[in-house]
């Protein structure tokens, strides 16, 4: 990029877009308001809340509601979207005809249900495990802060660090991948192709993943763990009881409404896996998942119809866990 | 002289033995969670390592063998993919569509937190409901007619259409976010200040907007961090096109096409990084409580 265009184009276009964006905004409501108080009395509270909240629910309905509903509609339609095909999408879509291959969406389903599993529970596991030990250490802050770092970096920036740890070299040659080191020089066992070895690859994924959200999940159990009043550890002590049976008796019971919330975030997670298999194997190998699925049918096969019926399985993946949450929100409402 | 001897030591080596033993006790936390936290940072520290490593060493050795004599680390790697990729401009572009896609969901959210919170409305309630809702729908749901959309309108692969996107996929987790936060406001404080004769603009922008500054922040820098972090939503609205591709589209790119060049990948994956990680330890402590205040966002 050349300095010129950069002082003379790039920034002032910056520079007009962060003062006119938020100029153009406190304009909308400040003249809203002005309209709203020239309106007869009884009228203005009835109008006033839908200026307040109109963008919000604009935008909301013009980019979530609205497509969501018309992916639905779409995934009804054949490819042109002129005639109407019942649920013929879907079958094409879950046809067993590729079944072995990569391609096959029975694959992605199968790779979901792993991250699903194996992905939530590891990083759950880890979360909960360095919550409790980190809480007894003077250094806490620093071993939090460095377990946490990942969760700033993209997901494509972690996916190239996690390339290199899991590079590959022929036997005999140096092994250059951390992991792959590891296992020649301290096991003495043949290097793993971890990204393209079909027994390891969906769990050398995961494990990248893991790495990446366990900050996240250590951070908030750390802050519910933090909640425990200290005189009930206390109290359980004085009763002689151990380390482990304190964490299993009373610590755990205490999170586990936090773990719950947790761990449906992780759910929404894994079921939505994306980046870090489109940068690594590209869904290749047979580590395909359903986001990715649906991303190669819609820019690779220009599929909108079949594209559509991806994203609305993915919808009925998730919609469990919307219940879930939505339950879960009222529960809290009821109680405030 | 025995005797007393004795009762002196004594009390000290009750003292001691117990202490020395809470230490050993302690040891396997402390080998445990130094163990967790090395293993932790291995793949980042060996990422930087290898990024200032010459392209000779790269491909024959480990980039633990840097870390003893004889060192030798280098810029190049920095320099020549700077040099020869769209790097630089992505990283501008970033900027572009990171500070926009931030600023418009943090203000329209703050109005709309503001009626949800404190204005009596039909629907309210259930559509509030309806957002949290929205927080697990996957945006996969939402591309292929937003795109068509776009398209219709002309603005796809431009950053109007990112700004947007973004604005209305982040609103939901926005609006809950700063709603729970204004809503733990005292009513007082309203109450009086419309006694005092304040309109709507004046509670909103004079106390609730003060007020709220560290909710704001948190939602900031989340928002921000999200925008620039994500992938998926930038190939799909902006494509390929390299004039307005974020530095992580650029990225993902090389990681196709370098092929024999890959220790460029080290430097590139860094400079992506570089804003993230400032932001991230700068700010840590707002960015921790928007996770802790609402960790439902996909």
């Amino acid at each position: 990029m050349d300095v010129g265009t950069l002082l003379t184009v790039q920034l002032p276009t910056l520079l007009v877009v962060i003062i006119g964006v938020p100029a153009v905004l406190a304009g909308y409501i400040v003249l809203g308001e002005f309209l709203v108080r020239r309106l007869p009395d009884e009228a203005r509270p009835r109008v006033r809340p839908w200026l307040w909240v109109g963008p919000a629910l604009a935008f909301v309905g013009l980019f979530l509601v609205y497509p969501a509903v018309g992916t639905i509609i779409r995934s009804l339609y054949d490819k042109g979207g002129g005639t109407f095909v019942g649920l013929r999408n879907y079958a094409s879509v879950l046809s067993l005809s590729d079944f072995p291959s990569s391609s096959s969406v029975w694959i992605a389903i199968r790779d979901n249900a792993y991250w699903l599993v194996f992905y939530t529970i590891l990083a759950l596991l880890f979360g909960l495990l360095l919550a409790v030990l980190s809480d007894r250490v003077p250094y806490e802050t620093p071993v939090k802060s460095l377990i946490f770092m990942p969760m700033a970096i993209s997901f494509t920036a972690l996916a190239v660090i996690w390339r290199f740890m899991f590079s590959y070299q022929p036997p005999g040659a140096p092994q250059t991948g951390t992991l792959n080191a590891i296992v020649t020089g301290l096991f003495h066992a043949q290097p793993i192709t971890w990204v393209q070895d079909e027994r390891v690859n969906n769990f050398a994924l995961i494990a990248a993943a893991v790495w990446g959200i366990t900050g996240f999940v250590m951070v908030i159990l750390s802050a519910s763990l933090k909640g425990i009043p200290a005189e009930l550890l206390e109290a359980a002590r004085v009763d002689g009881a151990g380390e482990i049976t304190i964490f299993r008796r009373v610590i755990l019971p205490l999170l586990m409404p936090t773990i719950t919330v947790v761990g449906t975030t992780l759910v929404i997670f894994a079921l939505k896996a994306f980046d870090i298999v489109y940068v690594m194997t590209a869904g290749n190998y047979h580590t395909d998942v359903l986001a990715n699925a649906m991303y190669k049918t819609l820019y690779l096969a220009q599929n909108f119809a079949n594209s559509s019926a991806i994203a609305v399985i993915l919808l009925i993946a998730v919609i469990p866990v919307l219940i879930f949450n939505l339950r879960q929100f009222r529960a809290v409402e009821a109680r405030r | 002289m025995t005797i007393a001897r004795e009762e002196v030591a004594a009390p000290i080596q009750v003292g001691v033995a117990p202490r020395i033993l809470e230490r050993l006790g302690t040891l396997p936390l402390h080998v445990g969670i130094i163990v967790l936290t090395v293993a932790w940072i291995v793949p980042t520290v060996g990422l930087l390592v290898s990024s200032f490593r010459p392209l000779s060493a790269f491909s024959t050795s480990g980039w633990w063998t840097a870390l003893s004599p004889p060192f030798a680390f280098t810029l190049d790697n920095y320099q020549h993919i700077l040099a020869t990729s769209n790097l630089s401009r992505s990283f501008f572009n970033s900027f572009m569509i990171s500070i926009p896609a931030t600023v418009i969901p943090t203000t329209i959210a703050a109005f709309a937190a503001y009626a949800f919170s404190w204005m009596r409305f039909w629907g309210r309630d259930w559509i509030f409901l309806a957002l949290v809702g929205l927080l697990a729908v996957p945006l996969q749901v939402t591309f292929i007619p937003v795109l068509s959309l776009f398209i219709k309108l002309g603005v796809s692969a431009t950053f109007l259409a990112v700004w947007l996107a973004h604005t209305g996929y982040g609103l939901p987790f926005a609006i809950y976010l700063l709603a729970n936060f204004f809503r733990a406001l005292p009513a007082d404080l309203f109450e009086s200040a419309e006694i005092d004769g304040a309109g709507t603009l004046t509670v909103f922008f004079r106390i609730i907007l003060p007020l709220s500054v560290p909710a704001l922040a948190s939602l900031v820098i989340f928002q921000f961090l999200w925008v620039w972090n994500d992938l998926l939503v930038a190939l799909v609205y902006l494509g390929g096109t390299p004039e307005v591709a974020p530095l992580t589209v650029t990225l993902a790119n090389l990681v196709g096409s370098l092929g024999q060049g890959l220790q460029f990948l080290t430097a590139a994956a860094f400079i992506s990084m570089i804003v993230p990680l400032i932001v991230f330890f700068s700010l840590q402590r707002y960015f921790v409580r928007g996770i802790l205040a609402g960790s439902v966002k996909g």
